[in-house]
Formats: structure tokens, sequence, C-alpha cells
């Protein structure tokens, strides 16, 4: 793709953006559509298309399988970890309450944003990793990361 | 939690009350927690054991998540054997609206089979995984154990109908891929996990279609508020078409006759540890959804009245113990062999439910128990000659009895529970069929169950002159399975014996549960758990 100037030029210009887009569908998904799923992959976009124009390899450094499948976890580990914390404090199993009992409300809006944060998160590096398996046949997480 | 149990909204959680009601609860501790906490300890572990990503740190993160939810399993089937229900809401909302998780003995009974079974299995896989998976695979394998045992308690604790399609799909998914796992000893592993996951792909789209037409009709998710609802519309061809899907779909999933053409590959070709882990516990847990829909959902009157599905379901049953069971005494993989015999065994579980009555249905849930603990013998012992002959093929294992006598003698113990010898735990459930038969006059289905008995006898017989009867070969690895390995296999052919000979926990657990199954969970009164 070295030849190809307008597209690296544009890529450049536009992952920062697709990024900001996928921040802001992610924080305006409790009271507009969108939410975790749809900002992850959006957010997931934006590396694709960096990895696409200027190489895996490149984009692996940014983002490198064993840190993918970590954020993969970290973000399964948020949204279960939020129930975990109402439990925790006496509350049933993701009731949100916990998170500010004497204000309910703001605990419920609190809730569903570490809940979506934690798809976001998942959903980006789920997105990420089954690109990466696309693209690069041989496994590329060495013997000794694990 | 009164406020919750009331309030259909936030008004309900009034900071006040709240704050009361959760100082009471503290004083609860975990033990209310407990339907939750049974699912969600594996779930959590499993991610955990990823982040970590430490090799050595896996297997007893595992180990005490499936620790865990044995003892939360078996904590639960107590308070619930003298008939309760338990139930928990999911986030302080009240059902039907929020996600209800319900405990009763039919429940809690699968629980403690899925998790007993992941716990006897998890010492004896680290030294067959270690053989069969390359070592880069472990932390990821074992977080697929993970999550595949609690999407299968998932599936047995909640008691929403779409949840239930989740944890089937969470645990569905983790199978597929454990299957696959399979390919770096056999490449043959990859067609059938792909296969597989066609198959139960399909299942789990009926399935889930059938959830959008009760959904439709009804308005309701919840299984009890469902119950009542089916109950008010007899006619409606919606709930027809919704239950129609649902049996076709969860008939993909059992591997009932004619849908079983997944399993035979998938058992054969996945890694020997999850060929035991599948064979003890996927297709029950399939099996007690089936249960589930017939007889609470959509209530015995319904499912054998409206839809007349003992004819449907008994030619199918019958032709699952007979032409299954005949397929497998030609087979020359011993796998391949015991998974036909699965699908065999899974015929007399629904005839147990066709022929609807008490004793047959007790019959039915005594065999998911004693099938899970003889088929995860049999197939550890099958893990166990992989690792020493380097193949399941009777080829490999000719005169194996000689060479590894200790392993072989837990899988004479399996094949005898397998064909229903008295004294192990197959004769339990089978004898429970015959009198279940019997009491309905039908001694004709009493001789069916024992003439396919006789077809086991014949392809175990196999096994056993193959294993002892033939001259061992040179080339095998002539030394007896690790001592890892062996105390698991002899735990579960011992515990084939014991729950064959003091059969009265087994057969009154079971009793309770198909009790609560045909009084329909809507009429049992609740108690404990926390959030009402």
């Amino acid at each position: 793709m070295r030849h190809h100037l307008i597209l690296r030029v544009i890529t450049k210009i536009l992952a920062g953006t697709i990024m900001l887009f996928a921040f802001y569908v992610q924080f305006h998904g409790d009271y507009s559509p969108g939410g975790g799923f749809q900002a992850g992959v959006i957010l997931a976009v934006a590396f694709i298309l960096y990895g696409l124009v200027f190489s895996v390899e490149t984009v692996q450094q940014v983002m490198p399988p064993w840190l993918v499948h970590r954020t993969m976890a970290l973000g399964l580990l948020l949204y279960a970890g939020t129930g975990v914390f109402s439990l925790l404090t006496g509350y049933n199993f993701l009731d949100y309450t916990a998170l500010a009992p004497h204000q309910p409300e703001h605990g419920q809006e609190l809730g569903i944003l570490l809940v979506e944060g934690g798809v976001g998160i998942t959903v980006t590096a789920v997105m990420l990793s089954i690109y990466y398996a696309f693209v690069g046949r041989t496994p590329v997480i060495g013997d000794e990361e694990w | 939690m009164s406020g919750q149990a009331a309030g259909d909204a936030l008004a309900g959680h009034a900071a006040g009350a709240a704050e009361a009601a959760a100082a009471a609860e503290r004083a609860l501790g975990l033990a209310g927690h407990l339907p939750v906490l049974v699912v969600l300890v594996p779930f959590l572990a499993a991610p955990l054991a990823v982040l970590l990503g430490a090799r050595r740190l896996t297997w007893p993160i595992t180990f005490a998540a499936a620790l865990f939810s044995l003892a939360a399993a078996l904590s639960l089937l107590s308070g619930v054997l003298g008939g309760d229900a338990i139930s928990y809401h999911i986030g302080g909302w009240a059902p039907p609206l929020g996600i209800e998780y319900r405990i009763d003995a039919a429940n809690a009974f699968v629980m403690v089979i899925v998790s007993a079974i992941a716990v006897a299995i998890l010492p004896y896989a680290r030294a067959s995984i270690a053989a069969e998976i390359p070592a880069r695979q472990h932390v990821l394998f074992h977080a697929l154990f993970l999550l595949a045992l609690a999407g299968l308690l998932g599936v047995a604790a909640t008691g929403d109908a779409f949840n239930l399609f989740v944890f089937l799909e969470i645990s569905s998914l983790a199978t597929y891929v454990l299957v696959a796992m399979g390919a770096y000893r056999d490449k043959r592993a990859l067609t059938t996990a792909f296969s597989y996951l066609l198959m139960g792909t399909t299942g789990a789209t009926f399935f889930v279609i059938g959830i959008g037409f009760l959904y439709m009709s009804t308005g309701t998710l919840n299984m009890a508020d469902l119950a009542q609802i089916i109950a008010q519309q007899p006619g409606n061809r919606t709930i027809h078409a919704g239950f129609a899907f649902i049996i076709v779909g969860m008939g993909l999933k059992v591997a009932m006759y004619p849908l079983h053409l997944w399993l035979p590959g998938a058992y054969t070709y996945a890694p020997s540890a999850v060929s035991a882990f599948l064979a003890a516990t996927a297709t029950k847990v399939a099996v007690y959804v089936l249960l589930r829909f017939l007889f609470t959902v959509f209530g015995p009157q319904y499912t054998f009245e409206a839809a007349e599905l003992t004819w449907v379901i008994l030619p199918l049953a019958l032709l699952a113990m007979f032409a299954a069971s005949f397929i497998a005494i030609f087979q020359v993989n011993f796998k391949k062999m015991l998974a036909y015999s699965s699908i065999a065994q899974i015929g007399y579980m629904l005839l147990g439910i066709a022929m609807l009555s008490q004793t047959a249905l007790s019959g039915t849930i005594v065999h998911l128990f004693n099938h899970a603990i003889t088929k995860a013998t049999l197939f550890m012992v099958i893990g166990a000659y992989v690792l020493r002959a380097g193949g399941a093929f009777y080829r490999d294992i000719e005169g194996i009895g000689r060479v590894m006598p200790w392993t072989s003698a837990a899988g004479v113990i399996g094949g005898l529970s397998l064909i229903g010898v008295p004294g192990t735990a197959g004769f339990v459930s089978k004898w429970l069929l015959v009198q279940g038969a019997l009491e309905k006059g039908w001694w004709w289905m009493a001789l069916l169950v024992v003439a396919s008995s006789l077809l086991a006898v014949v392809y175990v017989w196999k096994g056993i002159e193959t294993a002892y009867l033939r001259a061992p070969r040179d080339d095998v690895d002539r030394r007896e399975a690790p001592l890892t390995m062996l105390v698991p296999i002899w735990i579960m052919a011992l515990s084939t014996i014991w729950f064959g000979l003091s059969a009265e926990w087994t057969v009154g657990a079971a009793g309770t549960a198909a009790e609560a199954l045909m009084s329909g969970a809507s009429e049992l009164p609740i108690s404990g758990g926390a959030g009402h």
C-alpha cells in the first residue's frame, strides 16, 4: 500500500475521528441509540482500517494479540465485577442501586455506564481478534508469551 | 427485599427501604446469593484465567471454581429437596419483568450432576490434556472449559426462557471450540466441530424462534408466568407452532434419534477429557430443558393431550434404543461405539418422558445421573488408553487389559453399568423405567427395554473381548495410566457401584424432581433466597 498516498493520508486522518465517534456512541448509549456493542465495533473499525492500509504488523505494534486477549477478559470482568460489587455490598447481583444507595437513579445510570463500558471493551477486543485470526493464519502468540 | 419485590420501577428502590433491606441481607451473607453464585463463579473464573494468563495458575483456578460450584449446587439441592423452590431476582428486578433464577429439585439435581462431573474430570484432564493439546493453548482450554461449565449450570439455574437460550449458546459455543481442539491429535476434529456448529446452531435457532412465538402470544419470558398464560390459551396456533419449534430445536441438542448426526463425530474426535465431560453433561442438560418445557412451561396436559406427544416421542425413543445400539455393535472405534451407545441411552430417557408417569419420569431423571457417571467412567478409561496406546480404534487397544489392568477393570465396571447389570447404577434407572412401563400395563415395553439391553451386552462384550482376549501389540506403551488419571477413573467407577447399591439418595432426589416437574413450578411454595 506504499504507493496509495491518498489512502494512507485519509486513513491517518480518519482513524482518530472514528475513535472519537466510537466514544460518542459509547457515552451517549444511555439516552440515545447506541451503546457498548456498537461503540466497540466502531472502535475496532479504526484499528482494522489502520491494519488494512498499513499492514497487520503495524497495527499489532499498538494492539499485540496477547493484549487483545487480556482486554477481552478485562471487559467481561468489568461487567461481571459491577454485578459482584452489588452482590458484595448486600444487594442482588447486578442491582445497580448498590453503586449509589442514597440516589438509586444515579446508581442505575452509573451501573449501565460501567456495564456498557465492559461490553465496549470486550466487543472491540473480540472484533480485533477475529480480524487477526483472518489475516494471520499462523498463530501469532508465541509459546513464551503465556 | 420488600421494596424490590413490589417495585417494577425505580420508585421501588426508595433509599430508606433499600438500605434497611441491604442491612438485612448482609446478615444473610453470601448464602442467599448461591443461586447466582453457582453460575457466576466459573463464569468469572474464565476471564480471570485469561487475564492472568499464567499456565501454572490456570488449573488451580479452574478446579477451585468447579469445586465451589459443586458445593453450592449440593447446598442448593439440600435446600430444595423438601419440595420448595428458591427464587433469586437478578438486579433486584422482580419477575416476570426481571430475570429470575429459580431453583427446584429438578434443576438443582442437574447442577449437582454437571458440577460433580467437572470436579471429577479436571484432575484427570491434566495428564490427558498435556498429551493431547499444545501447552500454549492450555490457558484458553481451561477458560473454555469454565465457560462451558458456567453455560450448562446457567441453563439449569435460570427461570427465564430467553436467559436459558443465552446460556445454551455460551455453553454450545465453548463446546464447539473444545471439540475443535481435538485437531491437534486428529484433523477430522475440525470438520466434525464445524458440522456440530451447524447442527447446534440450527437447534438453537429453532429454539429461539419458538421462544419468539411464545413471547409474541404471551408477552412474557418468565417460565412460571409463561406456564400460567399458556394454560389459559389452549387453542392458540402461535403457541402450538412455538411448541413445535422448541421441541425440534431441543431435539437437536438432545440428539434425539433422527437428529443425532452431530454426536458421534463430536464425541469421537474431541480431546478425551472433553469427550468425557460432554458425554456426561451436555446432552443431560438438554434433556433437562426438554423436561422443563414439556412439563413446567407447557404442562403435561397441554403437551400430551393437545399435542399427542407420546406417539411422537415413543417411536423415536424406541428407534434410538435399537438402531443406535445396533450401529454401536459394528463400530471399530471405541469412542464412536460409546457415542452411539449414548444415543441409545438418550432413547431410554425419552422413553421415560413419553410414558408420562411419575415413576417413569423419575427413571428418566435418575438415568440422567447414572448414565452421566457411567459414560464419564468409560470415556475416561478410553482417554487413558489414548494416552498410552495412541488411539481409540479396537486395533490400537488389543490386549490392553493385560498391560493396563486397573484402567481396564474400571472400564469393565462402566460397561456392566451401561448394560444395566444389577448392583450397578445403570440397573437402578432401567428398573424404574421397567416399573413405569408395568404400571401402565405396557409389558411389551418392559420386554423391549430388556431386549435393547441385550444389544448393549453385545457391544460391551466386543470391547471387553478386544481388551482382554487378544494378544497385546508390541508397539504399545506398556505402562499403566498415571495415578492422576487412575484415581478419578476409579472414583467414578466406584460411584457407579455405590449408586447402584444404595439408590435411596438418587431415586429420592429424582422422585422429588419428577414431582416438581409434574406439578408445574408455578404451584411450588417459594422459600429462602435473597431478593424478596
